[in-house]
């Protein structure tokens, strides 16, 4: 085993697509500021891309000591090769204890890779991490459809782990926080095997980053009744999720699915409409701010996650839920 | 010139509508639902079937597991992969994401001469869809995750649709990896012919120590594996108290609670 006390502070992966910084990155830094102060350590964020000082400067004001920064036009898109190569001589050089990684599909994809490089442990889609006694990292990941938790050690050095998006709070950020970006040498290789060709699709909806779902279940009898929902979603300003079976049936794309398998969300506002409840479904909307369940069978397991309910059919409540919405909105009758 | 040769990786998992947990042992009763092949995988080795039937060539599945997961593998070579491969022994039981990749990049080393690789995009027990990549770089290959089509193949190269977030079109050389989703295609179902003429098929069968040419076998199973499940909790339900509305008030009742908690902007 490698030398534990030569390993200091955390590194975080900055995620980027088209220069954009991924949110996860921030509440990766948000966490990793948290756990960094109570080591008495610094954090640290690689960001590869092109033309991104600017963006770097971001990190920092969200709670990055250090930025390690590879610019080059190679590394504009995503090439997982590249990518991996430039960031495994990184950890290497700057030994951190933890690096940590969004659980986003590119940084599912990347992670297991540098961690097989580094010959490290790698745990994935955690949703808490906590300290032992010893400063070692506690990885808490839902296993079995989410109904258990399982807590996790590495006991080699990085300990790697993703972490799943809207579990952590990112800071406020702080645009007087001062930090240093650094510079790296891109290490550069011929043929990598993958190369990009071009952006094939936006994905049709981010749900993800909604405020307000309205999602539908079972209870809906055909594949045209989402429109009764995307009425009342589009009058809340929200967006339309779906559960699983509705996914598989090819009713709506799968940008839409609500549950362990699909997207977690975490909205201010979630109304499930004839959603039973399964299991896989609650894991992942159960973290939802408001939960409002609207379901015909009184017994639904939905109504033990919901703060509020209506027993009864969707198809007479939707229609009365968006009239009187109208009606308090534009004042019309 | 050779013929195409892909592999498929797959895992025989449990049921997950029917298994029960050990609360107690902290682990997934496996004998409390019947094993299948891994639902993602399925569509794997259907990819790896359709190619087959553009390019010819032939398909070798592996899977690391106990001996009864050699029903998995009489499965795939009922629904058309040619040869299969079991990896089972004591010494590789316990594994975690690390330790399974490099015993399965090791068999991959050992069979040898391969175009393509593909996997599922994650098992439903694991849920971690790391194999895949950790496979590719213990092989030293290039890989995509996440595809959701393909678009061409050719003897040495794919262009496939990944998705990551939004959807790439990303060219891969071969000898690669893929990891599918379940968007790909629709799994074939073998048929009654193909499941009596599997059923006699001969399964190879390797032991940690087959495998000692070409890996050191104690980074196989539990020694090899650098993460532990050092405790499992059974959260408890949150008890959240629904106030449910009711009569003919009941939609209004609601909408006061979205103005008061200012949805209604």
């Amino acid at each position: 085993m490698k030398n534990e006390s030569e390993y200091s502070g955390i590194l975080i992966f900055a995620e980027q697509q088209e220069g954009k910084i991924h949110p996860i990155s921030f509440e990766l830094l948000g966490k990793g500021r948290e756990l960094a102060d109570r080591l008495g350590e610094e954090l640290s964020a690689v960001l590869l891309g092109h033309n991104m000082k600017d963006v770097a400067k971001e990190l920092i004001y969200h709670g990055a000591d250090k930025v390690y920064l590879f610019d080059h036009p190679s590394l504009r898109d995503f090439d997982i090769v590249l990518y991996k190569e430039n960031i495994v001589d990184l950890v290497k050089e700057i030994k951190p204890k933890f690096f940590l990684v969004g659980a986003t599909h590119l940084g599912r994809s990347l992670a297991p890779r540098v961690a097989a490089a580094l010959e490290t442990g790698l745990t994935a889609d955690c949703i808490d991490l906590q300290l032992d006694e010893k400063g070692d990292l506690i990885q808490i990941r839902p296993a079995f459809t989410g109904n258990i938790l399982a807590h996790i050690k590495t006991r080699t050095r990085p300990v790697m782990t993703t972490i799943r998006y809207k579990i952590f709070e990112k800071m406020k950020p702080d645009t007087s926080r001062k930090g240093e970006i650094i510079e790296r040498k891109v290490k550069l290789i011929e043929n990598t095997g993958t190369r990009v060709l071009r952006k094939e699709r936006e994905r049709t909806v981010n749900i993800s980053d909604a405020e307000i779902i309205v999602s539908g279940g079972r209870g809906l009898k055909k594949p045209e009744d989402f429109k009764l929902l995307r009425e009342l979603a589009e009058l809340l300003g929200g967006v339309v999720g779906s559960s699983r079976p509705l996914v598989d049936q090819g009713w709506i794309s799968k940008d839409h699915q609500v549950g362990f398998s699909g997207n977690t969300v975490k909205p201010k506002l979630y109304i499930a409409c004839g959603i039973s409840g399964s299991p896989q479904h609650l894991a992942g909307m159960r973290d939802s701010k408001i939960i409002v369940a609207i379901n015909i069978d009184p017994s639904a397991p939905i109504f033990r996650v919901a703060d509020y309910g209506i027993v009864g059919d969707l198809y007479e409540i939707v229609p009365q839920l968006i009239k009187e919405i109208k009606k308090r909105k534009f004042g019309d009758d | 010139m050779n013929e195409m040769h892909i592999i498929v990786l797959i895992k025989e998992v449990p049921d997950m509508n029917k298994v029960k947990f050990d609360a107690e042992r902290g682990v997934i009763d496996r004998s409390s639902a019947p094993g299948e092949i891994n639902p993602f995988d399925l569509n794997a080795l259907e990819t790896a079937l359709q190619i087959k039937e553009k390019l010819g060539g032939k398909i070798t599945v592996i899977s690391m597991g106990p001996p009864q997961a050699e029903r998995s593998l009489r499965d795939a070579l009922a629904r058309g992969a040619d040869r299969a491969i079991l990896l089972t022994d004591k010494r590789m039981a316990g594994a975690d994401t690390l330790a399974t990749s490099y015993t399965l990049a090791s068999a991959v080393k050992k069979v040898g001469n391969f175009d393509l690789i593909i996997c599922g995009e994650k098992t439903v027990d694991g849920d971690t869809g790391q194999v895949g990549p950790e496979v590719a770089e213990l092989l030293k290959i290039p890989h995509v995750s996440y595809v959701s089509e393909i678009r061409e193949v050719s003897r040495d190269r794919l262009i496939v649709v990944s998705e990551l977030g939004d959807a790439y079109l990303i060219e891969l050389k071969l000898p690669g990896l893929i990891t599918v989703t379940k968007d790909i295609n629709e799994p074939r179902l073998p048929t009654f012919k193909d499941k009596m003429r599997a059923r006699k098929a001969v399964i190879d069968k390797w032991t940690a120590e087959d495998l000692s040419d070409v890996a050191d076998i104690n980074k196989f199973g539990f020694s090899g594996s650098p993460t532990m499940v050092v405790k499992v909790i059974i959260p408890q339900e949150r008890v959240k108290s629904c106030q449910i509305f009711k009569g003919e008030n009941a939609v209004k009742d609601l909408v006061d609670i979205f103005e008061k908690k200012g949805v209604l902007k």
